[in-house]
């Protein structure tokens, strides 16, 4: 038997289930009464919706002033969440389209899930720098549409690109989650007993009869979407550091930083599939289908971009001293022993030692260890943001240093966003089905329309090498 | 509405498996069949080859979107700030390739996926919330665990007793005829 023969066979789902059994498993959860558990949460997370409502309307309202951004710290909260939760999004992309041109067929337990993250983190990114233009009502001026003053936008503005980069993001992961959908929403209009299920699946599955007719474009589309996602995913946060990085402020001002960026997110969006999946994996007993060795595979990505963020850390400290510039040197000591050194740290401890604990076996396979540090990961990231951000509260002149410190609304927004994300993700996984259901049966050994002829080849003796 | 204003589609028949359906594939390209097709809940890999079925065309679509992308906004940009409305930014030239490379590649990324779905859509005629197969309470499994040929019965070698004796000798569990009235 060949390598990619003993590949393809790796077993990927626990005890070997039928076709059936997968369909019966994943459109239930769908298909069942709610879950006590979801009502909770789903409360929980629509209350923390209503705060951010309550919030953006007093910032409409009131204007910018409410928060805390002042000279000499003119971004805040607002940028810290945006990257935060753009870089949350990156993970799901990684998995559903680099994984897949990587022929890493384990993806196909979390990728759907994965996919939905990405999809609801970028529509909250997408609300912060929208209301921190201020006037969001005018929000259409970033796009190149004819106006009343004959002028365009800048086109080399990072913040233009990041407009058209993330937008293009949102856009692009939508339709890749759509086109993934489409088999799965028809198997759901098929299983449907009543009517109104049966129309409103119906019309989203769009009429597919999953004949191989279909499914030869079908599959072509969903390779170029991954293959077209692949560059865009790494484009999009680098050049969301742009925003940073073509400045020309010490500890910005760095080549470093879109790898630096990309990695991070990386890094930020795997602990955040970790974290709901292992909630949705207790709730919906997924254990077989999302097993230890889908979880062990996501610790040790969470491990390697840890170092990589790690290294980076470590760049930019040797770059700030090798520099020989005074600003970039001080820049640095100042995050680590500056008066948010406590911010600093707990990036530190949160992004580079904690996840060490990954190197071992025992830890990488408990549940509990590795839902702490999913967490764990996720405040350090934030705080990595947080960290980039206050460099703006000492850069050249003494006397223009000041001190940023966040108010009530900045800390009410980002909560809200929490619950922004949360309802989306919980309305997904009660009318979605949250595992890919027709590539699962893909992945199982009797899908092989090969494997007769290996066990006539084992029967006879034979088997090439 | 009586039996006689039925009117024949087509035939389906089931099959037991990936790798059963996949060599009824093979033996239907090899009997002259020219409109039928396998169905299954997930794609099954060799299957164009067993059909005797072209690769798609999308790749060239999106390819020729792509291309239209990157040079229209290219252009659109280049007009704006050089042609309409001449601004200096950071004492830059008018247009400095490497500062339009972002926005170019993310119209070009947008336009090429917009293309990749809408081009899969047409290609496969969707939507179409009906079909002739979905009469066939039958075919309800396709999307579960059933896997199915159909004929249409445009097809020149179609013909309802042939056909189906073909199919049960190339190891069909179950055939019938599909009719919409």
């Amino acid at each position: 038997m060949s390598v990619d023969a003993k590949v393809h066979k790796e077993i990927l789902i626990a005890g070997n289930p039928q076709f059936s059994t997968i369909t019966e498993k994943i459109s239930r959860i769908v298909e069942s009464k709610t879950n006590k558990v979801w009502l909770l949460l789903f409360g929980a997370a629509v209350s923390l919706l209503l705060i951010l409502l309550g919030s953006v309307g007093y910032l409409l309202w009131e204007g910018i002033g409410i928060w805390g951004n002042n000279v000499p710290s003119g971004w805040g909260f607002d940028i810290v969440n945006f990257v935060f939760w753009v870089g949350i999004g990156h993970a799901g992309t990684l998995i559903s389209a680099i994984l897949f041109l990587f022929r890493q067929r384990w993806r196909t337990s979390i990728n759907r899930f994965a996919e939905a993250m990405t999809i609801f983190a970028v529509i909250c990114a997408l609300v912060f720098p929208s209301i921190h233009v201020g006037r969001a009502w005018l929000l259409q001026w970033v796009m190149p549409i004819p106006n009343q003053m004959g002028i365009w936008p800048n086109f080399r503005s990072p913040l233009l690109w990041d407009a058209f980069a993330v937008g293009t993001y949102f856009a692009c992961s939508l339709m890749f989650w759509y086109v993934g959908l489409i088999p799965d929403l028809a198997t759901l209009r098929d299983r449907a007993k009543n009517r109104i299920r049966k129309i409103l699946y119906g019309i989203f599955a769009l009429g597919w009869h999953g004949g191989n007719r279909q499914w030869k474009h079908y599959e072509l589309a969903y390779l170029i979407l991954a293959g077209i996602s692949t560059p865009l995913v790494l484009s999009v946060h680098s050049i969301v550091s742009t925003d940073f990085a073509t400045s020309v402020l010490p500890g910005w001002h760095t080549t470093i930083f879109p790898p630096y960026f990309v990695a991070g997110a990386i890094f930020s969006g795997f602990a955040m599939v970790m974290t709901l999946i292992l909630i949705a994996r207790r709730v919906y007993h997924l254990q077989e289908i999302i097993t230890m060795k889908h979880l062990e595979r996501m610790n040790i990505f969470m491990l390697v971009t840890s170092m990589m963020v790690g290294y980076s850390y470590g760049t930019e400290f040797f770059i700030a001293w090798y520099s020989g510039n005074p600003y970039e040197s001080f820049a640095f000591l100042n995050r680590a022993f500056g008066p948010y050194w406590w911010a600093y740290w707990t990036m530190i401890t949160c992004n580079v030692v904690v996840p060490q604990l990954f190197w071992f076996k025992r830890f990488r396979t408990n549940i509990v260890v590795m839902f702490i540090i999913s967490i764990l990961i996720n405040v350090g990231m934030w705080f990595e943001r947080f960290v980039i951000i206050l460099t703006l509260t000492r850069d050249f002149l003494p006397s223009s240093w000041g001190w940023y410190w966040p108010t009530k609304w900045d800390f009410a927004v980002l909560i809200g966003s929490f619950g922004l994300f949360f309802t989306l993700f919980l309305l997904f996984i009660r009318f979605l089905p949250m595992i890919s259901m027709a590539e699962i049966k893909n992945v199982l050994p009797q899908a092989d329309p090969h494997q007769h002829d290996d066990q006539r080849q084992a029967a006879i003796g034979g088997g090439s090498v | 509405m009586n039996q006689s204003t039925a009117k024949t589609t087509g035939m389906l028949a089931a099959f037991e498996s990936p790798a059963a359906l996949m060599r009824a594939a093979e033996k239907m390209r090899d009997a002259g069949y020219t409109h039928f097709d396998c169905h299954s809940p997930f794609p099954i890999h060799g299957m164009d080859r067993a059909m005797g079925l072209k690769r798609s065309p999308l790749g060239f679509i999106v390819g020729a979107v792509a291309f239209c992308a990157l040079s229209g906004a290219s252009l659109m940009m280049w007009w704006m700030t050089t042609v309409d409305y001449p601004l200096v930014i950071s004492g830059k030239p008018y247009f400095s390739f490497q500062a339009y490379v972002p926005v170019a590649f993310a119209i070009t990324i947008l336009c090429s996926a917009v293309a990749a779905l809408f081009g899969m859509l047409i290609l496969n005629r969707l939507p179409q919330l009906f079909h002739p197969l979905f009469e066939s309470e039958r075919f309800a499994k396709v999307t579960d665990d059933g896997f199915f040929i159909s004929v249409a019965a445009q097809d020149p070698k179609f013909d309802i007793y042939a056909t189906r004796q073909f199919l049960e000798s190339i190891g069909s569990s179950h055939t019938e005829v599909v009719e919409v009235e």
